[in-house]
């Protein structure tokens, strides 16, 4: 393009960038710039700078390099076929923007992606110059995360690891048959092949830096992914199989599910409709279930109807209905594992119920003062002063919990 | 009847010392009056002296110090007694933090809990702006940033934009305090009001080019961001002030992202696609009140493109560019000067009409640069797109949209001026300046000059052929 500036750039690969539901800028290792000669801090757990009206939390400076593409995948505002207008980045340019956005608290860093313009290769080639200058030309030490691109050289994929905290590479959709559809030009086994690289990388580099403390770090907030939910058949019961496949086999620290968005200039195979944000709400539900709450695959496709989860209900509800013998459940009694499974405890509030009742009986006014609301709970638990008759004698169940987890998704929105 | 009090709202040092005091002295926490010097509970003034101490001293977890020196800031006046309150149990109770469902720990948890939000609020919205200073050295920046915590969290908070920032001057003030950092050492100052921050950075509009752009139109989902960023912290955020348009359009956005033609369904032209997009345009703020956005219009091969100001009332109803008063009279010239409407391109430098409300009338009002500058998006895309060997400037504003500056027109008209793409611009007046003259032979004098200027143009176009 003629002569854009850099705002008018930014502009166009904001706007390439805004499917994209990953943010996050957790979990990498700690480090600060005292000492050093340029700046950024990274303590941990990720700091939420801003939100956008979409409710999506803002933390990172997410965009593409370019939003050219050789590639024409169905989905993708980017794609070869698309009208959109296009746009390039100099690595230059990201690195300024990056900088003077994080020395004005407007960002945790960089979340950097890019269509696929020359070759793979030429374009991983420029986002790991952008990682390079931020880190060893400016003594950069806030959050980098890279969106790798699966064929390019592992050899790439390597140096990008030793810049940025965390790389994620897209599975894209769930299933093989979805990406053969939507994404043709795309080789599911080469996007497993690169995630698989990139974990053994991960590893490796764990043992080295066990044994000398000096081994430079390699990816430290590890890899993640995402995949678009609604463009093809796949069912929650699929997507849900998909990621517990994807967080085994590549030691995931993350799977992002996208709603699939209407795009502008879509793709004639596309769905016009989008599918509910809820569903893309309860498969992160049934993801945390997996992550902390102990539940098994087939538990969570236990819990959808046909393959599809409730969208009035949240999963852990949606399980425990379909459980009604487990239920109710002695708060002064049930061992950890049990009761995680009420639904509306959290795993904070269930480790705070253990350790409270090691000195005294537990009422449910004191549930009450650990939980969100006592609503929901109350036909799931059994408490020193509180009975609720068994579950499984109960009809009007469900309507009363659609109810409390109405009136407790206003605060979601 | 004792009273204890403290240096300032967050002074963790002088509680500590004073309820170790009062605890091992056996003084029941019911009993003790806190309060903090220059607060108004001091005024009643009373006995400030401690009991000595008649038993041994203990020890106390270190998650309740750590608990405690957070909840010292919290701005609820209870909570010296009650974290005096809890230490006076710990020493029978030494597991009472573990019981979070017990009364007393619930508060505190809560008023904690308070705090760590407050700071963590304070981490994510504090927004430095670059300060002017010409004591400094070249190259050298400095930031400050104001910010209205809700707790007496400045100092406790400081160690971070210390850590995140060491070399870098800043300085952050708020109501109660203010805490500077030089790059060696932090330092305290009494309070500040907001006039005391610097008010603007110019990085702010391309970071609100970022906010607006990463927003995706179709996931609108306004209740979950006003809970993590609530309304009270907007009016010091400067990309808050997009938001309401933001929301407004979003509906239409989402439309125009639907609707906007598929490729693979009827290839449509590059134009088509722009006149689409720029329907819910919302770059600059003139979109509001405008009735339509008025695209340019003509064959997509066009090899002269003509830019114009901006639409007037009757383009604004009608959606299509000149067509009202000074459209007649660019017809009368072009006819004149032999040129076929209908083979140019015509469009304004400025796609919405720009007005006052006076009564039931409506009365043009000049774009202003910014808006020129917003809206250049759309002329300089639709040039993209067409590739006319010559664009003509007409008026002040045209020019200004085309070369990026202010220039004279009357220096400028008559002859080619190149462009980066490689084509020609050419200058010349907007003809509602011909409507305006009241001389009537000046007013002819200079429709022949526009007709010439026009003659000139058709000429250059054939022979670029
Ligand atoms: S005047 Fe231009 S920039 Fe402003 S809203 Fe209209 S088209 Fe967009």
């Amino acid at each position: 393009m003629a002569h854009l500036d850099t705002r008018a750039k930014l502009a166009i690969l904001a706007d390439a960038a805004k499917y994209d539901a990953s943010c996050a800028s957790s979990g990498t290792a700690k480090r600060n710039s005292v000492g050093g000669k340029g700046l950024g801090s990274t303590e941990g757990s990720g700091i939420c700078h801003s939100y956008a009206p979409d409710g999506r939390c803002i933390s990172l400076l997410k965009i593409l390099l370019t939003n050219s593409c050789i590639f024409d995948c169905h989905y993708c505002i980017n794609r070869r076929s698309s009208n959109v207008r296009r746009a390039k980045f100099t690595v230059d340019e990201v690195v300024r923007l990056t900088l003077s956005f994080y020395k004005r608290n407007y960002i945790e860093g960089l979340f950097l992606s890019s269509g696929i313009i020359g070759s793979s290769n030429y374009t991983m080639e420029a986002m790991v110059r952008v990682a390079r200058t931020l880190r060893l030309d400016h003594d950069f030490r806030g959050y980098i995360h890279l969106k790798s691109i699966p064929d390019a050289d592992p050899a790439l994929l390597d140096q990008a690891a030793l810049y940025a905290d965390r790389l994620s590479i897209n599975v894209e959709l769930p299933t093989v048959e979805g990406l053969g559809k939507l994404a043709p030009e795309k080789d599911a086994v080469r996007i497993r092949t690169a995630m698989s690289g990139l974990k053994a990388g991960i590893a490796e580099n764990k043992e080295a830096r066990a044994k000398y403390r000096s081994a430079p770090k390699f990816a430290p907030a590890g890899q993640s992914t995402q995949m678009i939910v609604g463009a093809d058949a796949a069912d929650d019961s699929a997507v849900v199989a998909s990621a517990s496949s994807l967080y085994g086999k590549f030691g995931l620290r993350r799977v992002y599910y996208s709603a699939f968005s209407p795009i502008p200039d879509a793709s004639a195979v596309l769905p016009l409709v989008q599918p509910p944000l809820m569903r893309e709400h309860r498969l992160y539900q049934a993801d945390w279930l997996m992550r902390f709450y102990g539940f098994g695959v087939a538990e969570v496709q236990g819990a959808t109807d046909d393959g599809m989860l409730p969208l009035d209900i949240d999963p852990k509800t949606a399980w425990a209905l379909k459980h009604r013998e487990q239920f109710p459940m002695d708060v002064n009694l049930a061992p950890r594992e049990h009761l995680l499974r009420v639904p509306g405890l959290g795993v904070k509030a269930v480790n705070a119920v253990l350790r409270a009742r090691r000195q005294r009986r537990l009422s449910l006014a004191d549930i009450g003062r650990l939980t969100r609301g006592i609503e929901k709970l109350r036909p799931f638990l059994i408490a020193s002063d509180w009975r609720p008759v068994a579950l499984a004698e109960r009809d009007d169940l469900r309507p009363r919990l659609v109810k409390a987890e109405r009136s407790q998704l206003e605060l979601f929105g | 009847m004792p009273t204890v009090t403290l240096a300032a709202p967050d002074d963790f040092d002088g509680w500590r010392d004073a309820a170790r005091a009062l605890v091992a002295g056996s003084v029941p926490p019911s009993q003790v009056t806190w309060t903090v010097a220059g607060e108004a509970g001091d005024l009643l003034g009373g006995d400030s002296a401690l009991p000595p101490a008649t038993a041994p001293s203990f020890s106390v977890p270190k998650a309740f110090i750590d608990m405690a020196r957070r909840v010292v800031c919290n701005a609820e006046p209870e909570r010296f007694a009650l974290l005096h309150a809890a230490l006076a149990q710990l020493r029978t109770r030494p597991k009472l933090l573990e019981d979070t469902a017990d009364r007393l720990v619930n508060r505190l948890y809560l008023l904690d809990k308070g705090v760590r939000r407050d700071v963590h609020k304070m981490r994510a919205f504090v927004r430095f702006r670059e300060v002017e200073d010409p004591g400094l050295p070249y190259g050298d920046e400095r930031f400050a940033a104001w910010f209205e915590p809700e707790h007496h969290i400045v100092r406790l908070n400081a160690g971070f934009f210390v850590r995140r920032f060491a070399q870098m001057r800043w300085s952050i003030l708020t109501p109660e305090q203010c805490v500077h950092w030089d790059t060696q050492e932090l330092s305290f100052t009494p309070g500040a009001v907001k006039a005391d921050a610097p008010d603007g950075d110019p990085i702010e509009a391309t970071w609100k080019t970022y906010y607006a752009h990463i927003f995706n139109p179709a996931r609108l989902k306004v209740n979950a961001m006003t809970k993590e960023m609530p309304k009270k912290y907007w009016k010091n955020l400067p990309e808050a002030s997009l938001i309401p348009d933001l929301i407004a359009g979003a509906a239409e956005r989402t439309r125009g992202m639907i609707a906007t033609p598929s490729r693979d369904a009827a290839p449509a032209g590059a134009i088509a696609e722009l006149r689409a997009e720029a329907a819910v345009c919302t770059r600059c703020a003139l979109y509001g009140p405008a009735t339509q956005t008025v695209f340019g219009e003509g064959p997509a091969d066009a090899r002269l493109m003509f830019v114009g100001e901006q639409p007037g009332d009757q383009e604004d109803l009608a959606g299509r560019p000149f067509i009202g008063p000074a459209g007649q009279v660019f017809d009368r010239a072009l006819a004149a000067a032999g040129i076929e409407r209908s083979s140019t391109y015509v469009t304004n430098a400025v796609k919405h009409f720009k007005f006052e409300p006076r009564g039931k009338r409506r009365i043009h009002a000049k774009p202003g640069t910014a808006e020129i500058d917003a809206c250049r998006w759309w002329v300089d895309n639709e040039r993209l797109a067409i590739k006319p060997a010559v664009t003509v400037a007409l008026g002040a504003t045209a020019a200004r949209s085309l070369t990026g500056k202010t220039v004279t027109i009357s220096k400028e008209r008559g002859r080619p001026l190149p462009l980066p793409d490689g084509s020609e611009l050419w200058i010349t007046v907007h003809p509602s300046f011909l409507l305006r003259i009241e001389d009537r032979t000046q007013a002819e004098a200079e429709f022949e000059r526009f007709v010439a200027d026009l003659q000139a143009i058709r000429e250059r176009v054939a022979a670029l052929a």
